[in-house]
C-alpha cells in the first residue's frame, strides 16, 4: 500500500508538472495582454506596448517565464493580475473557498440523495419504487444544466422572488446553483448506485449473510453497501473533476464568485497569471482528489490494502 | 418409519414451489432426522437447492412462493410450520436453530471484513456476546475446524485464505450457534477431492460431536455414499425416491435412480483392464430408461508408430508481483520441466488439483500460451523451428474444448456460424453448399440435427452445448483435441454419453487427445495412458493400470485415497488426509527443485518423494 500511494504521488506530481508546462505555453498563443490593456486607449506607440510588456515580464524567454511561475508556486506566489495588480494568490484565496464549497456541497448532496435511492432501486428491483426511480432519473438526466439554471432563476426569483437570482450570499444563494449541478449528477449518480447494487446483491456472500439471520438493513447497509462502494467511489472522483469544468458555466449563470468567473474574466483579459494559476490549482485538486481515491480504495477494499 | 425411532426434527409435507408460474418443485415430502445426515441427491435442475433456500426461506429473496405445502420444524414446544412465520421471525431460526453452507466457497464470504467479524456476527446477534466474548469463542470456532492458526486467521480477510480454508471458515460460522440442522448445499463440489475429503470429515465428525441433523444437497454420488444415512432422490423438482443410503445403492428401485446410478464412474471398477472401454449407457426417454451402446474395448493407440505430439522439458512462468520500479520479485512456476509424448489415437490423461499446471500446459500446446523453455514437436516438427503459416496450420489441427461450452460459444452468432467458422478461417471446404452440407454432418455425428444450426447457444441444454464445441472442434480435421476439464461441468448422465461420444470420435478419426481433468473416475474410464501432476511438475507416468492400480508416488497415492466412490459399504478413512498443496508463486531466484524420475517398470516412471 505505501509502495502503491508513493507511486501515484510520483504521478500526480508529473502530471502537474505536464498541466502547468502546457497553459503556461498554450496560454501565451492566444494573443497579446498588452494590445488588451491598451485597447480603445488612443495612439500607442510600439515603444509603449514594449514598455507594459517589459513591466509585465512579458519580455523574458518563455522558459525563464514559465520557473518563474514553477518557482513560485512553492512560496504560493503566482505573481499579480495583469488587471489591477492584485496579488493572484488573494484572488485565488477568495475565489477558491466560494467554488470549493459549492462544490462539495453539490457532491455531498448527490450522494446522500443518492445511495439510498440507489439501492431501493435495486432491492425494488422491476418493481415501482424502481420504475418511479429510474424514470425520475432518466427526467433529471435530459435537462440541460444551463437551461435548467434559467428556468430556476425564472421562477424562483422573478416570479415567486423567494431566491437571489445570483451572488454569494448566505444559505439561500447556495440553493439553486446547487440544485442545477446536483440534480444531473444525482440522477447518474442513482442509476450507478443500482447498477453496482444489483450486482452485488447477486454474490453469494448476500445470501450467506442472510442466511445467519441478519436484518434486511444490515444485509444492505453493512455487508452490500461497503463492497458496492468500491465501482462508486472511482466514479466519484472522475465526477469531482468534471465537476468542477462544468461549475465554469453555472458560475457564470449565477454570477458565483468562484474560480470559474474569475478564470472567465481572465481569458477576455489575457491575464495568464491569473488564468495560469486558476488552472493550476484546478488540476491540483483533481489530482488531489483521484489520490484520495487511492487512499479510500485501500480503506475500503482490503485486498488492495495488503497487497 | 417405526415407532421405535426417535421423532424427526423437520418434517417437509407436499411442498410446492413456483418462480413465476413454473413449478420448480412439486409435492416434495421428506423428514430429517436428528443426528442423521439426509442427502438430497439430484442433477441440475432438479430443484435441490431451491428446497434449501426454501427451508430456510430464502428462496424468496430471488422471486419464490410456495403455493402449498408445510415445512415443519419440530422443538421441545412443539412444531412450527416455517412457511407460515414472517421473515422478521425467521431471521431468529436463521444461523441459530438452522445454519447453511455454501458452493462456493471463493465467494461465500464477505471480502470487506475479517474472518473475525463475520463469525462474531452470528454470535453477537443470536447469542447476545460481547464483542470480545464473541471474538473468543470464534477463534474456539475455527480449533474446531482444525484450522490452525486461529488466533491469526480471526485477523485475516477472506483473499488470504485458499478455497478450502475458506470452507472450514464458512463451516465454522455455520456452527457458531449450535445449530440443530446444518444445511450444506454442495460444499465440497468447488474444490479439490484431498480438500474435500477433509471437509467432508470435519462435517462428520462435527455432526456426531454436536448431535446435528444435516442435510447435504449434492450431485455427486460419490460424496452421497461416503456421508448420508439417509437418501433422497430428485428429478425435475419431484422427489422420485428415498431410503437408507444402502438400499438406494443396492436396489434402486426408481428407473431415473437406476440410470444415475449406472452413469456414475466408479473408480476401481475398471480393474484388470488394460484398455479404455466404452460402456452401454442408460438414458431416460420420456420416463422410460433404454440402453444405448454396446460394450467396446478402446485399443485404438498407435504405439507402433512415432508420437504425434512432444513436449520436453517444458517449463512456463508467469510474473506476477511487480516491484516499485516494475521489476518482477514473484512469479508463478506454473509448468516446470514437463516431457510427454502422446501418439496418435491416444488418450492421456493430465491429472491434478489446482496449481498443478495441467491447463497451463494445454493452452502451451494450443499457442495460448508461450512456454518459458522447452521444446514441443507435433508430427516430428518442433514448435521453434516453424514460420508463422506452420503455426497457424497447427491451430487447425490442435483443438481446444473447454469446461463451460456456454462461454466458448459466442451468445450472438448461430451455433451454425460457430461450428462452420474454422472452416472458413482455415480455407478447408470450397463453396457453401458444401459447408452446409459438412455442417450438417457434423451437427449430426455429435448427435444434434441440421435444425438445430439456425439457433443461439441459450436455447440448448449444458450437454447440448458440450456436444456443439466437441462439433467445431471436429469441423478443422484436428489429430490431436485439447479437453481441458470438457466434461467437469455436466451432469453425470449427459457426461457418460459425451464420454462414449469422445471414445467413438476417437476411433473413427484416429484422434489423439489431451486429457485435462482432475475427475479420476472419469480418467480411468477414457484415458490410455496418465500423468499424475503435482506442483507443475509430473509426479507419476504410467499407463492407465500402472498410476491407477499400483501407483507409487505418495502424491497419486494421496489424491487416489481421496477420491469419494460411489459405493456406501466400503470403509474408508480419510484422516490421513492434512494439509493444503502448497503455493506454486515463489519468490524471483527461489527456483523450485527439479525432481528426477525413476522408471519402476517398463513407462511407469515415478518422482523421487520430496
Amino acid at each position: 500500500m505505501v509502495n502503491f500511494l508513493l507511486k501515484r504521488f510520483l504521478q500526480a506530481a508529473f502530471v502537474l508538472l505536464a498541466i502547468t508546462l502546457i497553459v503556461a505555453f498554450a496560454i501565451r498563443l492566444t494573443g497579446d495582454p498588452a494590445l488588451m490593456l491598451t485597447q480603445g486607449a488612443g495612439s500607442v506607440t510600439e515603444a509603449d506596448l514594449a514598455q507594459i510588456r517589459e513591466g509585465l515580464g512579458l519580455n523574458k524567454p518563455f522558459l525563464v517565464q514559465y520557473s518563474d511561475f514553477l518557482i513560485g508556486i512553492f512560496s504560493l506566489d503566482f505573481g499579480r493580475s495583469f488587471l489591477g495588480g492584485t496579488p493572484v494568490s488573494q484572488l485565488i484565496g477568495t475565489a477558491l473557498p466560494a467554488t470549493l464549497m459549492l462544490a462539495l456541497a453539490v457532491m455531498v448532496v448527490s450522494i446522500v440523495v443518492s445511495i439510498p435511492l440507489g439501492i431501493k432501486a435495486a432491492v425494488a428491483r422491476g418493481k415501482w419504487p424502481d420504475q418511479l426511480i429510474r424514470i425520475l432519473s432518466l427526467l433529471g438526466l435530459s435537462f440541460p444544466n444551463f437551461w435548467l439554471a434559467l428556468m430556476l432563476v425564472l421562477l424562483f426569483s422573478i416570479t415567486l422572488q423567494w431566491l437571489p437570482p445570483s451572488g454569494m450570499d448566505g444559505f439561500s444563494s447556495f440553493l439553486m446553483p446547487a440544485v442545477t449541478m446536483g440534480i444531473i449528477l444525482t440522477a447518474t449518480n442513482v442509476r450507478l448506485v443500482r447498477t453496482s447494487m444489483l450486482e452485488t446483491l447477486q454474490s453469494q456472500y448476500i445470501m450467506v449473510a442472510r442466511a445467519k439471520g441478519l436484518s434486511e438493513r444490515s444485509v444492505l447497509y453493512k455487508h452490500a453497501l461497503r463492497n458496492c462502494a468500491i465501482p462508486l467511489i472511482t466514479y466519484f472522483g472522475l465526477q469531482f473533476g468534471g465537476l468542477l469544468g462544468g461549475i465554469v458555466v453555472i458560475e457564470r449563470v449565477f454570477n458565483w464568485p468562484g474560480l470559474g468567473t474569475l478564470a472567465f474574466d481572465a481569458v477576455g483579459a489575457r491575464d495568464y497569471p491569473v488564468l495560469q494559476a486558476v488552472i493550476t490549482v484546478l488540476s491540483m485538486m483533481i489530482v488531489a482528489v483521484n489520490l484520495l481515491v487511492d487512499i479510500a480504495y485501500g480503506l475500503v477494499d482490503p485486498r488492495i490494502r495488503t497487497e | 418409519m417405526t415407532d421405535v425411532s426417535p421423532a424427526p426434527i423437520l418434517t417437509v409435507e407436499g411442498l410446492t414451489v413456483q418462480f413465476g408460474a413454473a413449478r420448480v418443485i412439486n409435492e416434495l415430502s421428506f423428514s430429517v432426522m436428528p443426528g442423521r445426515t439426509l442427502a438430497i441427491v439430484g442433477e441440475s435442475g432438479s430443484g435441490k437447492s431451491v428446497t434449501s433456500q426454501s427451508i430456510m426461506r430464502l428462496a424468496e429473496t430471488t422471486g419464490a412462493t410456495y403455493p402449498s405445502g408445510k415445512i415443519n420444524f419440530h422443538t421441545e414446544a412443539g412444531k412450527t410450520d416455517l412457511l407460515t412465520l414472517t421473515q422478521k421471525q425467521m431471521r431468529d431460526i436463521r444461523g441459530n436453530d438452522i445454519a447453511m453452507i455454501f458452493q462456493e466457497p471463493m465467494t461465500s464470504l464477505n471480502p470487506v471484513f475479517t474472518i473475525g467479524d463475520q463469525i462474531a456476527e452470528s454470535l453477537i446477534l443470536h447469542a447476545g456476546l460481547s464483542k470480545a466474548a464473541a471474538m473468543q469463542e470464534g477463534q474456539k470456532l475455527l480449533e474446531m475446524v482444525r484450522l490452525p492458526d486461529a488466533a491469526e486467521i480471526l485477523k485475516r480477510y477472506p483473499h488470504q485464505l485458499s478455497g478450502g480454508m475458506r470452507q472450514r471458515v464458512m463451516i465454522a460460522m455455520a456452527l457458531a450457534c449450535r445449530p440443530k440442522i446444518l444445511i450444506a448445499d454442495e460444499p465440497t463440489t468447488a474444490l479439490d477431492v484431498t480438500i474435500q475429503a477433509q471437509i467432508l470429515t470435519i462435517i462428520r465428525d462435527l455432526q456426531q460431536e454436536l448431535g446435528m441433523a444435516v442435510i447435504f444437497i449434492t450431485h455427486d454420488m460419490g460424496v452421497v455414499a461416503e456421508i448420508a444415512d439417509d437418501v433422497v432422490v430428485m428429478w425435475k423438482g419431484r422427489k422420485v425416491e428415498e431410503g437408507p443410503v444402502r438400499e438406494i445403492f443396492a436396489c434402486p428401485e426408481h428407473p431415473y435412480t437406476q440410470t444415475l446410478l449406472s452413469a456414475v464412474p466408479k473408480l476401481g471398477s475398471m480393474k484388470g483392464e488394460t484398455s479404455p472401454k466404452r460402456f452401454p449407457v442408460t438414458v431416460m426417454d420420456e420416463g422410460v430408461p433404454r440402453i444405448i451402446g454396446a460394450e467396446h474395448t478402446q485399443d485404438t493407440a498407435r504405439y507402433d508408430q512415432s508420437p504425434l505430439l512432444s513436449v520436453r522439458n517444458l517449463v512456463t512462468r508467469f510474473d506476477i508481483k511487480k516491484g516499485f520500479f516494475g521489476g518482477v520479485t514473484h512469479r508463478v512456476h506454473a509448468v516446470e520441466n514437463v516431457s510427454f509424448d502422446i501418439y496418435r489415437g491416444e488418450t492421456l490423461a493430465l491429472v491434478g488439483e489446482s496449481g498443478s499446471g495441467k491447463s497451463t500446459i494445454g493452452r502451451t500446446i494450443q499457442q495460448l500460451q508461450s512456454a518459458t523453455s522447452g521444446n514441443i514437436s507435433f508430427d516430428g516438427q518442433s514448435f521453434t523451428s516453424m514460420g508463422r503459416a506452420e503455426r497457424q496450420r497447427l491451430r487447425q489441427e490442435i483443438q481446444y474444448i473447454f469446461q463451460d461450452p456456454f462461454a466458448s460459444l459466442d451468445p450472438r452468432k448461430t451455433v451454425g456460424f460457430s461450428i462452420a467458422e474454422p472452416i472458413h478461417t482455415h480455407q478447408l471446404i470450397a463453396g457453401n453448399k458444401q459447408v452446409q452440407y459438412r455442417l450438417h454432418q457434423l451437427l449430426e455425428r455429435v448427435g444434434l440435427t441440421a435444425e438445430h444450426a439456425s439457433r443461439y447457444p441459450h436455447e440448448f441444454s449444458g450437454g447440448q452445448r458440450q456436444r456443439i464445441c466437441i462439433a467445431r472442434a471436429l469441423a478443422s480435421n484436428p489429430r490431436l483435441i485439447i479437453a481441458d476439464e470438457a466434461l467437469s461441468a455436466l451432469d453425470v448422465s449427459i457426461q457418460a454419453q459425451i464420454i462414449n461420444l469422445f471414445m467413438e470420435l476417437q476411433e473413427e478419426h484416429g484422434l489423439a487427445y489431451l486429457f485435462i481433468s482432475h475427475d479420476m473416475a472419469v480418467v480411468e474410464k477414457m484415458s490410455h495412458r496418465v500423468a499424475v501432476l503435482y506442483l507443475g511438475q509430473v509426479a507419476e507416468l504410467g499407463t492407465r493400470q500402472q498410476v491407477l492400480e499400483t501407483p507409487t508416488h505418495p502424491y497419486t497415492q494421496r489424491l487416489l485415497s481421496a477420491v469419494p466412490v460411489a459405493d456406501p459399504t466400503l470403509v474408508r478413512d480419510h484422516r490421513r488426509l492434512n494439509g493444503e498443496i502448497p503455493s506454486p508463486v515463489r519468490r524471483v531466484g527461489d527456483e523450485p527443485a527439479i525432481v528426477p524420475h525413476q522408471e519402476i517398470a517398463p513407462g511407469h516412471f515415478v518422482a523421487e518423494a520430496h
